[in-house]
């Protein structure tokens, strides 16, 4: 509940200084917040591809958010998401099966390629104590160069930068599905994210594995003494997160788009650590701040058709939103003094 | 030997704003404040030099003043990220990855409103010189005093500057200690908050000159990022386990190692290789050195941990 009010003060607080930030550079706040909102849902179909914005941002945060609640920082997300796209996009223009199988094929692949880039990591930190925000940072320009070079010798596209397109039946577009949005591209990607977030939501709170990964989060050594392997647990608990993340490349390169840009690793990665922690890592609460932030995202681009605020207002707000997140003690205790003060006057007046 | 005094003045461009970024990060980590903002703050440090540059007249002294510029803005930014931990005794990482964020999206933002355009060229920026006398030193003087940049030896000196400070005075102590056992400091009558404070604004003063000289040597145009070099100065910072020379050691690596990964295909010996596993090369090494100096760390022992006085 807590939790909660942080967040949405945040969240508040991260608006404000977005509409100083506009006021100051001259443009108006007011105007500027109704396009972004406007841009992100006056249409069915906007709000299709606002929800499609959210997929993979539902899934890089809820990455991030796992991590976090077995005491990992996974900043490498974006290559993650990457290698997990690219592994994805690899099988399915490679491979001839019926629909079914090959998304199936193309969606377990694509967490394993998101597992096994984590893993390095996951390991590094169980057997030799390495610092996983270096070398999750090490594995992200691995996974960068090696798409990089990977997608122009075997899977060049008409572009020299992009890999070539996925036919349609290899990708997650569903035209039924596109359909109910009025022509949205959103996608069966958002069935993932979600069933992904019942999944963690399930593994964190009703099972012993997840009881134990968090223990190993909380302390080290006291789970260490309450006999779990932590060794393990850490290893484990880095391979669902870059799993996850993964995922997120799959929806992202495969549903969203249909072919991958070399040369950028995805924001998405980046944003998910932003997600998580506005979600105050819980699955339900990842769900809600991704849907919030793709509505940031989806709405920029109208705003900045019909104004002349640069689009980058939104990144800059949900930055700020993170550093009132991360900087939260100061709202608790602005929440804490004013209980004390309420409860003093009480007091006061029961004396009297 | 001709590839050597080629990829040479290469090498060293690269090198110079991460060994710089890197000090100003080894600074904040021996204050005991994790710092992996350094990325976030040699963009602003970039962005304010590219603007002032675009602003003032183009010659030889407006790179200087942007250079100052550079610096001072990058020190005010890092106050955010002092106050964070210091006394909001915030999360680190998150702290340093908001500012990240923040300064990656804030200046293409401000770029946009002042300029029209999200990507700033610079006129000019350093032009490459030859040092009067050692340049004629046989051997030596190509190698290391033709087409150098002034801002290399400007960067050796703050190197050695900051090492004398570091090891052979008060404040250099004082530091220190407040990374390795801020109790003991404190009972000691240090005031940890205010050395972590300077900690971090010499760390973003110095990555905000990085990211400067970043942009007038190495990539004379400001597009909202610093392809990396602050994540790379990081890795850097612990390859060379928080000590200067160390440090020094790390960013020739990681400049060398870039270089000839980025020129392999014209030369004939390195052709043979394929360019992937050059590039990623020094990041795979990095991971194996960490394994290496996991036994024996010398990582400040406590960077990252808030300072909170009431705890023992």
């Amino acid at each position: 509940m807590k939790k909660c009010i942080i967040s949405l003060i945040s969240v508040f607080l991260g608006l404000v200084a977005g509409a100083f930030l506009m006021w100051a550079s001259g443009h108006n706040p007011v105007e500027g917040f109704v396009y972004l909102v406007q841009g992100g849902t006056k249409s069915i179909s906007r709000i299709g591809d606002t929800i499609a914005t959210a997929g993979p941002l539902i899934l890089t945060g809820l990455s991030v958010a796992f991590a976090f609640r077995t005491g990992l920082f996974n900043i490498g997300a974006s290559g993650q998401m990457l290698f997990g796209g690219f592994c994805a996009t690899a099988v399915g223009l490679t491979f001839d099966m019926p629909r079914p199988l090959l998304l199936l094929s193309m969606i377990i692949v694509g967490a394993i390629g998101g597992g096994i880039i984590a893993f390095i990591p996951g390991l590094l930190k169980a057997m030799f104590n390495v610092h996983e925000v270096v070398s999750t940072i090490m594995m992200n320009w691995i996974s960068y160069w090696v798409v990089y070079y990977t997608i122009p010798a075997y899977f060049k596209g008409t572009m020299e930068t992009e890999s070539a397109k996925l036919p349609a039946t290899a990708t997650l577009k569903s035209a039924s599905f596109s359909k109910m949005f009025d022509g949205s591209y959103i996608n069966l990607g958002i069935l993932i994210s979600i069933i992904s977030v019942l999944v963690i939501w399930f593994i964190l709170d009703k099972t012993t594995f997840g009881y134990e990964l968090k223990a190993v989060g909380f302390s080290r050594f006291a789970a260490e003494y309450a006999g779990i392997s932590v060794n393990k647990s850490i290893i484990s608990s880095m391979v669902i997160s870059g799993a996850l993340a993964g995922l997120a490349g799959v929806i992202h390169y495969t549903g969203n788009a249909s072919s991958i840009q070399i040369g950028v690793l995805p924001s998405q990665g980046m944003d998910g650590i932003a997600v998580a922690l506005l979600g105050a890592t819980t699955p339900i609460g990842v769900l809600f701040a991704a849907l919030f932030f793709a509505l940031l995202h989806a709405g920029r681009g109208f705003m900045g058709a019909m104004t002349e605020i640069p689009p980058e207002i939104a990144d800059t707000i949900i930055a700020t939103i993170i550093y009132f997140a991360a900087t939260s003690v100061l709202i608790e205790r602005i929440i804490d003094n004013a209980k004390r003060r309420k409860s003093a006057k009480l007091e006061m007046k029961e004396e009297k | 030997m001709d590839i050597i005094f080629q990829v040479f003045p290469y090498a060293i461009a690269f090198t110079i704003p991460l060994l710089v970024t890197a000090l100003g990060g080894l600074y904040s980590e021996r204050s005991g404040v994790a710092n992996i903002a350094l990325e976030g703050l040699m963009i602003i440090g970039a962005f304010s030099s590219a603007l002032s540059l675009k602003l003032l007249p183009n010659n030889m002294l407006s790179v200087w003043i942007s250079l100052g510029i550079a610096t001072i803005a990058g020190a005010l930014f890092s106050i955010l990220h002092a106050f964070a931990s210091v006394n909001l005794k915030a999360n680190q990482i998150i702290s340093g990855t908001a500012i990240n964020m923040m300064a990656g999206a804030l200046t293409i933002f401000l770029a946009r409103n002042i300029t029209g355009s999200g990507n700033i060229r610079i006129p000019g920026g350093f032009i490459k010189v030859d040092i009067p006398i050692l340049s004629d030193i046989p051997i030596a003087g190509p190698l290391f005093f033709q087409n150098t940049y002034y801002s290399t030896w400007l960067v050796l000196l703050i190197l050695i500057l900051f090492s004398f400070v570091l090891y052979k005075t008060k404040f250099g102590l004082r530091l220190r200690a407040c990374g390795e056992n801020p109790h003991a400091a404190d009972a000691a009558g240090v005031n940890v908050s205010f050395m972590r404070y300077w900690g971090v604004m010499l760390s973003g003063a110095l990555s905000g000159l990085g990211g400067g000289i970043y942009l007038v040597t190495f990539s004379k145009e400001f597009n909202g990022s610093v392809s990396g070099f602050g994540f790379l100065a990081l890795a850097a910072l612990i390859f060379g386990q928080w000590k200067p020379l160390g440090i020094l050691g790390s960013t020739l690596f990681f400049g060398f190692a870039t270089t000839i990964s980025n020129v392999s295909q014209v030369i004939p010996e390195l052709a043979v290789i394929p360019p992937m596993y050059l590039k990623i090369f020094p990041y795979i090494v990095t991971l194996i050195a960490l394994v290496i100096f996991s036994k024996s760390s010398q990582a400040p022992k406590a960077s990252g941990e808030p300072f909170d006085q009431a705890k023992r």
